[in-house]
């Protein structure tokens, strides 16, 4: 089932936590609402569920208009970040309960929801808990069951709040993929809420980025993680360098040095910011060279195939911290020491306007 | 519930603090302070309860069933049960209502009425009761339609009953709210997106996770109930053999140097205080053990 969601405006108090958003989310599709803590995200998905409504605006569901319809009568799946399970019933009871609490007149049999809730067990692999409680069980055990007890009522559309968020890094790992496998199967339209950039990009085939109550950018995991379209986008997705600069004649001029750049639509003298990946950055010992901009090594960290190299800025960029990603191999070839004053040239350099009201956040690793 | 969990967590915390080298106090310390409680204990809780029933007993069995089973006695032990019997479970649906609305909703005046809930702890039961004759008295804002209709309140039963559930009200209301807000909304909230309505929801989610509390509060308002004296005693005009409760009756007996009578119906009243703090005991116990995570408990245990 699609749903839209036009114009939507929520304000608690002063704070405004959505500020008119506009979203479709396709049919069949899983869809990440990407955002720091206090974006609007999960606001905007209990205003899908019906557990909050909007100041102004509409949800349609599948083209309908859902903002008179109450909870109950949405058929929204709802998956909580901390489970909500229901402590003093067992996993079997609490997959039943959607099932149990229908009408008597279109209530299945109790042997066909036993069937039902058992299947649901096995396709969330744990029909061998069914005589537990939940506090029994551990939290990735619980999120699974939590799934099922939403599936259980064939929801028209699947919900999820941080479904991951409660869990340790391995079994949050574990889940997502199995969240994407599960989806491929069920092909029910998805929305889930993350913080957590690495987990949208893996597993939503749409993401959508919000930042205080806005959209910021909408797209594919692979588009957006690319192509960022703000400097939030850029800086939230993703290991990020920052140079603070102004548009100068051939470069961004960053305190005494300057960065090539090949925009052309950028205004002459105005502020920019500059972003430029980990691997998109070079370190050159070449001590004749005069591009980008000057550093020295603090910190030289190589685990694996890839090593990380921290430099702090010298000149006009002193008090900022990079981040270089770079091979091992290449690591060796360069000889850096820790001190050592070299020089980092951007391979590709994203130069945006400086946003006047909100300052870019700088999210570091 | 706060009181059991705090309770067993003591005896863990008092095992660790002793372990501890930074936390163990010397010896003569711990045994002053044991002793000193102790003796405290002995003193004003336990001499006074051997004494109620040493003196109840002292001229013989017969003399203390004979009390017992006097008419008066007889009509006052019916009183009492009656006037708990209506005001537990009112204030049961009452306490429920209140603690609900107060954690599930916010509305203006939600403080005043968390407020309010404590006044009877907070006032002077004699002032309950004279506030009762004056709403409701012969001289009384009403009391003159009463007269009319002919309802007696005052120096009758709905009198007392009335006294007796302004006095208890707060005890289910009390053990019920920081219940019901440290629950949350989260569970309520599941069971409605997956199609409960209000009332299933209320039965089949938040009626057993407060079980424990609710009868809790209950087993303590009871007790209450069967035992208050000062609101009763203003309303009740003390009419025997009518509007009489124990309490009233044993100070009746009292004051007529009927020492052994007196002391039988107040044992009865202290066996009443003994049973109500053995099922608060095993309250405390289940809904700890309910509450207690899997590793502690095993299959076995939870399953219940």
């Amino acid at each position: 089932m699609s749903i839209r969601v036009e114009n939507i405006r929520k304000q608690f108090g002063n704070f405004v936590a959505l500020d008119n958003v506009s979203l479709d989310f396709p049919t069949g599709e899983l869809t990440a609402l990407l955002g720091p803590s206090g974006c609007g995200k999960t606001t905007l998905l209990r205003i899908i569920a019906g557990l909050e409504t909007a100041d102004s605006g509409r949800v349609l569901l599948e083209g309908e208009d859902a903002s008179s319809t109450s909870v109950r009568e949405r058929q929204v799946g709802f998956v909580f970040q901390h489970y909500a399970l229901f402590k003093h019933m067992t996993v079997f009871d609490n997959v039943a309960f959607g099932l149990r609490m229908k009408p008597r007149s279109v209530r299945p049999s109790e042997a066909s929801i036993a069937e039902k809730v058992h299947r649901l067990l096995d396709l969330v692999q744990l029909d061998w808990l069914a005589d537990r409680f939940p506090s029994q069980l551990s939290g990735g055990q619980r999120q699974r069951i939590a799934l099922a007890r939403a599936l259980a009522v064939e929801p028209r559309v699947l919900l999820l709040d941080e479904p991951f968020g409660a869990l340790d890094a391995k079994v949050r790992k574990e889940l997502r993929r199995w969240l994407r496998r599960l989806h491929d199967e069920l092909h029910v339209t998805s929305i889930f809420v993350t913080h957590d950039q690495e987990e949208a990009l893996e597993v939503a085939d749409q993401v959508v980025l919000m930042n205080h109550g806005h959209v910021e950018q909408v797209g594919a995991p692979e588009e957006v993680y690319r192509h960022p379209s703000t400097p939030f986008g850029y800086s939230f997705l993703g290991a990020v360098n920052l140079f603070h600069g102004r548009v100068e004649e051939g470069g961004v001029r960053v305190g005494d040095d300057s960065l090539p750049h090949d925009h052309d639509d950028l205004v002459h003298g105005s502020e920019v910011l500059a972003f430029a990946r980990p691997h998109e950055l070079e370190i050159v010992t070449d001590g004749s060279r005069s591009d980008g901009v000057a550093a020295t090594v603090s910190r030289i960290l190589s685990f694996g195939v890839t090593a990380r190299v921290e430099l702090d800025g010298a000149n006009g960029a002193s008090g900022r911290h990079f981040e270089v990603e770079l091979t091992r191999d290449r690591l060796l070839e360069l000889d850096l020491r820790e001190g050592q004053a070299v020089r980092l040239a951007p391979s590709r350099l994203k130069v945006f306007p400086k946003p006047e009201e909100r300052p870019a956040q700088r999210r570091g690793r | 519930m706060a009181g059991a969990t705090t309770l067993h967590a003591g005896a863990d915390r008092a095992v660790r603090f002793e372990s501890r080298a930074a936390t163990r106090e010397p010896g003569w310390v711990k045994w002053t302070f044991i002793a000193v409680s102790l003796a405290f204990f002995t003193l004003f809780l336990l001499l006074p309860l051997v004494a109620v029933f040493h003196e109840a007993l002292r001229k013989g069995w017969d003399t203390y069933l004979a009390a017992l089973v006097h008419p008066d006695a007889l009509s006052a032990i019916q009183l009492t049960l009656t006037a708990a019997a209506i005001a537990v479970p009112l204030n049961l649906v009452f306490g429920v209502a209140a603690a609900w609305a107060i954690a599930k909703f916010d509305f203006p005046g939600k403080h005043v009425l968390i407020t309010l809930i404590d006044l009877p702890f907070s006032v002077s039961p004699v002032v309950a009761g004279l506030v009762y004759v004056l709403v409701f008295g012969a001289q009384g804002w009403f009391g003159e339609w009463f007269l009319d209709h002919d309802i007696r309140i005052i120096f009758a039963v709905p009198g007392i009953v009335l006294a007796t559930i302004f006095v208890t009200f707060p005890f289910v209301a009390r053990e019920l709210i920081p219940l019901m807000q440290a629950q949350g909304r989260d569970e309520e909230e599941a069971a409605i997106v997956l199609g409960a309505s209000g009332w299933q929801t209320f039965w089949h989610v938040t009626l057993p996770n407060i079980k424990w509390g609710l009868l809790y509060g209950v087993v303590l308002c009871n007790a209450r109930a069967m035992g208050e004296f000062g609101a009763v005693s203003v309303v009740s005009g003390h009419i025997r053999g009518e509007t009489n409760t124990m309490p009233l009756h044993v100070e009746i007996l009292y004051n007529e140097y009927q020492f052994a009578a007196a002391f039988a119906v107040a044992s009865l009243l202290a066996l009443l205080a003994l049973v109500t703090l053995v099922i608060k005991t095993w309250i405390e116990h289940r809904s700890a053990q309910d509450d207690l995570p899997p590793e502690e408990t095993g299959p076995g245990v939870a399953a219940t």
